[in-house]
């Protein structure tokens, strides 16, 4: 694995379309959820980063999670008029422009097939694609980290190419080790933890990417891109 | 130092977590009862945060190798030092030596060895919390074992105490009127409706009148939770976004799943209601197998109680800093 980083221009603004709507929920009383409406996309998540940005300054916010086209922010305490923070982030939503990240380059050395592509047969039948055909479209693609989470250091990539878009599993399995190369719907991703994972393995990496020891104790970061180089395709 | 004498799996090295790190993916952590923590951590002259030893599985050893200031909150029961049953939520002093011992609590689910000077093990970003699925924090990043033996950090004035050692009035007791419980003991759960609460239509009103039972399936990950299973009118695929605990989820087979401490930062099942902030302690002590209700609730109500509880700290510590000072004057 390789991991490069570009000059100190580490973001800058783009012009970029139209912003869609958006709309706040809650959990419990201190956190609201911010969904953009509309395409699960680069343009949208750029947005979401510019607001993660602004957000994260806000006074009375104690932590933000950007996700897929989302962000969660959290308070430090319960707000006395929660449609006032609605209003307030809706309005940072409307008024953010586009952020674009343009962070490191990684790129992961893929065993693609083998022992750990457990759902490459599956991934095939759904896609009416051969094996090969599936890997191909896998490490041709580019990907862009679009925000981190679920597991310590692991990262959502966006990009996977649509005609192998694979639903998770209702059933996950219940053991994927750390390392698996997967697709989890439109997203993918490499396994941080051994253990129970809904998404569907198609290969194998061997890398590390959190160490809690360090001062930046994750790997990736959003606005990242990544790139999967087969070491070996054994089909 | 102390060493663990006796244990069963997931007892655990816990403050009050590590929130902030959710971005990249890590847990918040910390105490599934924070409010004992806290509380322990003032009886004893610690800083709130100090971090503590969660008992979640009884019953529990440990001797301790110097003279050391103690106390035990949470879980109701009574602990005992050589045999001799203490009070909880009471600061006392061991002499090297003595062993203490908890027993399953007879209600509660979890009980935190607070030591003076706090536990210390390494600080890893920002907290000496155990995080059990990375594998890392607290005690190398496991559960304790028979024969550990544990630092505790050095008190710079040790607590002048009485014999029969300083209390405090339990949570449970003195906000009895903040935290209600029906009458049958069924525990009453305050949330607050979440973002897919309307795809659940009539579900939607199953989810809060039915009584739910806490399955053995539960962890400090999450609890699973047995009932007549609500289902959502269509199925949305979401996209991945951030959790805290108390978000209760509807996985496909309609029975919610309330995230707790260690609940996974990000997820997709649907969100029928997030639990608020000041419940989750008491949460944090219902056992498997006990029952709740849910009882819809709204921001102004959880930020009264929110503030029912900081009264109720701060009143602890006040009281508890008058009557150390009290004490050092009469020594």
């Amino acid at each position: 694995m390789i991991a490069t980083s570009k000059p100190l221009v580490s973001s800058h603004q783009i012009v970029t379309a139209t912003k869609g709507r958006a709309r706040v929920s809650f959990i419990g009383g201190r956190s609201f959820l911010l969904e953009a409406a509309g395409e699960f996309d680069l343009p949208a998540q750029r947005f979401i980063w510019a607001l993660s940005h602004v957000v994260r300054d806000w006074a009375d916010v104690a932590e933000v999670i950007p996700g897929m086209t989302n962000l969660l922010a959290i308070f430090t305490a319960t707000p006395e008029d929660p449609e006032f923070i609605v209003g307030r982030l809706l309005e940072a939503w409307d008024s953010v422009p586009s952020l674009d990240l343009s962070g490191k380059t990684i790129e992961i050395s893929v065993h693609y097939g083998g022992a750990y592509a457990t759902d490459l047969a599956a991934v095939c039948d759904f896609s009416g694609l051969s094996d090969r055909e599936v890997v191909r479209l896998h490490h041709d693609a580019t990907y862009r980290v679009f925000a981190l989470g679920s597991a310590p250091g692991f990262g959502y990539l966006h990009g996977l190419d649509a005609r192998i878009y694979m639903p998770r599993k209702t059933v996950p399995s219940l053991k994927m080790e750390k390392g698996c190369v997967t697709i989890g719907g439109m997203q993918t991703g490499v396994a941080m933890l051994t253990g129970p994972n809904g998404w569907n393995s198609i290969g194998y990496a061997d890398l590390q990417m959190f160490d809690p020891t360090s001062s930046t104790p994750a790997l990736m970061a959003p606005g990242d891109t990544v790139r999967f180089v087969p070491d070996r395709i054994e089909l | 130092m102390i060493e663990i004498v006796e244990t069963g799996p997931f007892n655990t090295v816990q403050d009050l977590g590590r929130p902030g790190y959710r971005d990249i993916g890590v847990s918040a952590g910390g105490a599934m009862d924070p409010l004992a923590v806290r509380i322990g951590n003032i009886l004893v002259g610690n800083p709130q945060d100090a971090a503590a030893i969660e008992i979640q599985m009884f019953p529990f050893k440990l001797r301790f190798e110097v003279p050391t200031v103690f106390a035990v909150t949470g879980a109701d029961g009574q602990p005992l030092l050589e045999g001799r049953a203490l009070l909880s939520w009471c600061a006392y002093r061991a002499e090297a030596g003595q062993i203490l011992e908890l027993k399953q609590p007879p209600k509660l689910a979890r009980a935190y060895i607070v030591l003076g000077g706090g536990i210390d093990v390494p600080v890893l970003m920002g907290s000496r919390s155990t995080a059990l699925r990375g594998g890392f924090g607290g005690n190398a990043g496991r559960p304790l074992m028979k024969g550990d033996r544990i630092e505790v950090c050095a008190l710079p004035q040790p607590l002048p105490l009485p014999a029969g050692g300083i209390a405090a009035v339990a949570p449970a007791t003195a906000l009895r009127d903040a935290f209600p419980v029906a009458d049958d003991g069924t525990l009453l759960i305050r949330a607050i409706p979440a973002g897919e609460h309307e795809l659940f239509a009539d579900d939607g009103e199953a989810f809060w009148s039915q009584v739910w039972r806490i399955s053995s399936r539960s962890d400090r990950t999450g609890y699973r939770l047995s009932g007549a299973p609500i289902k959502p009118v269509k199925t949305v695929e979401m996209r991945s976004h951030g959790v805290v605990p108390g978000v209760v989820q509807v996985p496909p087979g309609g029975e919610p799943i309330i995230q707790m401490s260690d609940a996974n930062t990000a997820g997709g099942y649907p969100k029928i209601a997030g639990v608020i902030e000041a419940d989750l302690w008491r949460l944090g002590q219902a056992r498997a197998g006990s029952r709740l209700r849910f009882v819809r609730s709204t921001h102004a109500e959880a930020r009264a109680v929110e503030q029912i509880v900081s009264r109720y700290v701060e009143d602890i510590e006040r009281t508890s800093q008058m009557v150390k000072r009290a004490l050092k004057a009469m020594t």
